[in-house]
């Protein structure tokens, strides 16, 4: 191999792929055999770095200079004045507060010195196609020292002592589950890894699948051996088309280099592994809907008990871990169960992957210790409001979480705490909600996706959630009463009592969460007719404020109903009844001469 | 047309690929839906299926309706799926949306009369941190404003390659 002087890590996560990763890639590639630098300087597509919101990204080293926001122009300059003339190009540098420049980010920013990776270890350092990339950083280790060092009793109890809890959303203690499956009699068993990754705002399987696919390959053969399978799946959204295409890639290396197939590593062990690609239907991952799509059925939930521990995949016994559990267990066979348990809290140990989204500066992946809290996470490690409004509060665990009011940001985060506050960890996805957002379109919202997604089997939930919908659609509309309020607490409490599965169990707490907190917001809809975040189309108008206004014509140009009326250089005035509210004027003024009031004008 | 010859191949070798013998039916959908041009199941294919599976019509059915991917429906050449969940919601999904209808002319659920664009909805796609996202057949667009939305669009309609 011949020896480079510089290695381009460059972001090939699905979020970097999508704002242009490849054509920056190309351009690189294209300068550096311009100047026959192809011998000296190597690049590599490595999986999601985790800064999505300043992506496309790359880090050069062996300096560590971080790149934000490339394009093609942007490589070639990169090229030329980094690569060739050793000098470092700062339009694209990490900027921090008031526009500081950080060359290296790493070491000074929160957003990735606060983070502690242990199932994203290998994001963004590695190229998820080369196994041998993914060996030299301690990969198939693990499974070397569970095969010929432990028998499957220890590994379970290695686990068990490490205190890992299921990172899907229930928390389940890991051990214990694998546990159940060895005990469970039967000589046919199957493991499975749930990558049917739903829950709106969390990307964290995505990112890991994509980034790091041997970890979940070397994982399930741990797990495989320790439950007594040899068999293993891989349940994949088909919403996911670059982890499949990795992961399969993946499989083929492993089967090469004999971590997968028969008498791995001379053991006496047998694991095989095959993709199963699910098609587009969230329910599936609810692990009994999981086991009907894969054998080949509708992805309705099944009765619990008997539990699938008991009676799984084909009625045998089936072990189901989610992808970034199952990152987690490599690095704990390989360094001991204390070894985990110095991160984060004493029932929550370890670090959780948590994807922040919505209106925070920096979005992206980030793994912390359990037991931060909501506003180290949100305001240190997220940067806070990206536009300077007031962060209202977050939304946790998706459809089946909950809002927690910033008022609670200091609460730690683990799964205890957050259920207390009528919340979830959930999968680990945090959308932030600013002034702006009003928390009755944020429930109607998630009881939308509900509705679409009830799979159809228990009537609470397909006409109980219907029915809540209609009520919070009825209520963003104007015509909501007080009664209303009533019958949506109600209702949300019979669905969640008389639910099958955890979906229609946990279908109506973005409801009831929202209405715990946010009572006002509710009352303000049905007794004011007014939305407080002026969110709510049916119960706002625009004005303009005729003293800023100064007449420039572009609110009337850009207006699609051609409702604003009035003389150049004389102040405007909008048309109420034609106005069908779309908001474009108060983008285009640059006054501020347009503003939104609640309740609407007659 | 649809060559039934070429849909029995499809099922063969995923017989052949596949492990487990019970488990291939939604597999075999994926591969064939691939093959077809508008991105559905007729239901010729559906029969095929069917008859080399093993596996009653009503039961192929069934599974072809429960899941969104599947489409029993001739769908568009580009099938557009626009991610419809909260993180893309507030930040401005909605008005993507609506470029992409004015754009296009079409509703959730319609293909354009030229045959070239169906638009569906999706839940989340993972790519929460360049909201909103769209995906197109098997490529994701990100970071995307009304302006960019129909570019693209425009783009695709003047022949350029996705």
């Amino acid at each position: 191999m011949p020896l480079t002087t510089n290695t381009i890590l460059i972001c090939a996560g699905g979020a970097c792929i999508s704002s242009g990763e490849e054509s920056v890639k190309n351009a690189l590639e294209r300068k550096i055999k311009e100047y026959n630098l192809q011998e000296a300087i190597k690049i590599v597509e490595t999986g999601c770095m985790g800064a999505c919101s300043i992506g496309p990204l790359m880090v050069i080293y062996p300096e560590g200079v971080y790149y934000q926001k490339l394009t093609p122009k942007a490589a070639e300059k990169i090229v030329e004045e980094h690569l060739l003339k050793g000098r470092i190009v700062e339009e694209y540098l990490y900027k921090g507060d008031k526009g500081k420049i950080v060359p290296q980010p790493q070491e000074e920013i929160p957003f990735f010195s606060r983070q502690v990776k242990i199932a994203t270890r290998n994001l963004g350092i590695i190229d998820p196609l080369n196994i041998e990339e993914y060996i030299a950083r301690d990969g198939y280790f693990a499974l070397y020292k569970a095969l010929k060092e432990m028998k499957p009793e220890e590994v379970i109890n290695t686990i068990k002592e490490s205190g890992l809890r299921g990172r899907g959303g229930a928390g389940f203690p890991t051990g214990l589950k694998w546990e159940f499956a060895r005990k469970a009699p039967g000589d046919e068993k199957y493991m499975i890894c749930n990558a049917d990754e739903g829950d709106p705002g969390a990307f964290m399987d995505r990112s890991i699948l994509e980034g790091d696919p041997h970890t979940i390959i070397e994982a399930m053969t741990i797990a495989g051996y320790a439950i007594g399978a040899n068999k293993g799946y891989v349940y994949v959204r088909a919403e996911y088309p670059i982890a499949i295409e990795r992961l399969s890639e993946a499989l083929k290396q492993a089967h090469e280099y004999g971590f997968l197939g028969e008498n791995i590593l001379d053991s006496g062990f047998s694991f095989d592994i095959e993709i199963r690609i699910g098609a587009g239907a969230f329910v599936c991952g609810e692990e009994t809907a999981l086991i009907n799509s894969i054998e080949g059925k509708r992805g309705q939930p099944r009765v619990k008990p008997p539990y699938p521990a008991q009676k799984g995949l084909w009625g045998k016994p089936t072990n189901i871990n989610n992808v970034e559990t199952l990152a987690c267990v490599p690095p704990i066979i390989k360094n001991g169960p204390q070894w985990f348990r110095q991160w984060g809290t004493e029932k929550s140990p370890g670090t959780k992957v948590f994807a922040l989204a919505g209106k925070v500066k920096n979005t992206g992946l980030v793994e912390v210790p359990m037991g931060i809290t909501l506003r180290e996470l949100i305001y240190e490690i997220g940067g806070g409001s990206p536009t300077g409004k007031k962060i209202k509060a977050v939304q946790t665990g998706g459809p089946s979480g909950g809002v927690i009011p910033e008022e609670y940001f200091d609460t730690p985060v683990d799964f205890e705490s957050l259920t207390q506050l009528g919340a979830i960890i959930g999968s680990g996805g945090m959308i932030v909600l600013d002034e702006d957002d009003c928390m009755v379109d944020v429930a109607k919202f998630f009881l939308e996706f509900t509705v679409d997604e009830s799979c159809g089997k228990c009537t609470p939930c397909r006409e109980g959630t219907k029915i809540m919908y209609e009520i919070l659609n009825k209520i963003t509309n104007g015509e909501g009463t007080e009664d209303d309020i009533e019958t949506l607490e109600k209702l949300g409490n019979i669905i969640k009592d008389s639910s099958l599965c955890g979906l229609g169990q946990t279908a109506p707490n973005p409801v009831l969460s929202t209405l715990r907190y946010y009572k006002d917001e509710y009352i303000a809809h049905v007794r004011d007719k007014a939305c407080p975040a002026k969110k709510c189309r049916n119960l706002i108008s625009y004005v303009i404020d005729t003293s800023k206004c100064v007449g420039c014509t572009a609110c009337a140009r850009v207006c699609p109903a051609s409702c604003i009326d009035g003389e150049i250089k004389k102040p405007h005035e909008i048309d109420q009844e034609a106005c069908i509210k779309c908001g474009s004027c108060i983008e285009v003024c640059r006054f501020g001469a347009i503003s939104k009031v609640s309740p609407a004008l007659d | 047309m649809i060559n039934l010859d070429e849909i029995k191949k499809i099922v063969h070798q995923a017989k052949n690929e596949t492990l487990e013998e019970q488990d291939i039916l939604i597999y075999t959908l994926h591969k064939i839906q691939d093959k077809i041009p508008n991105n559905f199941i007729p239901e010729e294919a559906a029969e095929v299926v069917s008859q080399e599976l093993k596996i009653p019509l009503s039961k192929v059915y069934e599974v072809l309706t429960f899941y969104t991917m599947f489409s029993t429906k001739q769908r568009g050449k580009y099938v557009i799926r626009v991610c419809t969940s909260l993180p893309c919601h507030v930040v401005n999904g909605r008005e993507i949306i609506q470029a992409i209808k004015d754009e296009l002319k079409i509703d959730f659920g319609q293909t354009t009369e030229d045959g070239l664009f169906t638009l569906e909805e999706t839940g989340c796609l993972g790519l929460c941190g360049v909201s909103p996202v769209i995906m197109i057949n098997q490529e994701y667009y990100g970071d995307l404003t009304p302006e960019k939305v129909r570019n693209i669009l425009r783009k695709i309609k003047g022949g350029a390659k996705i």
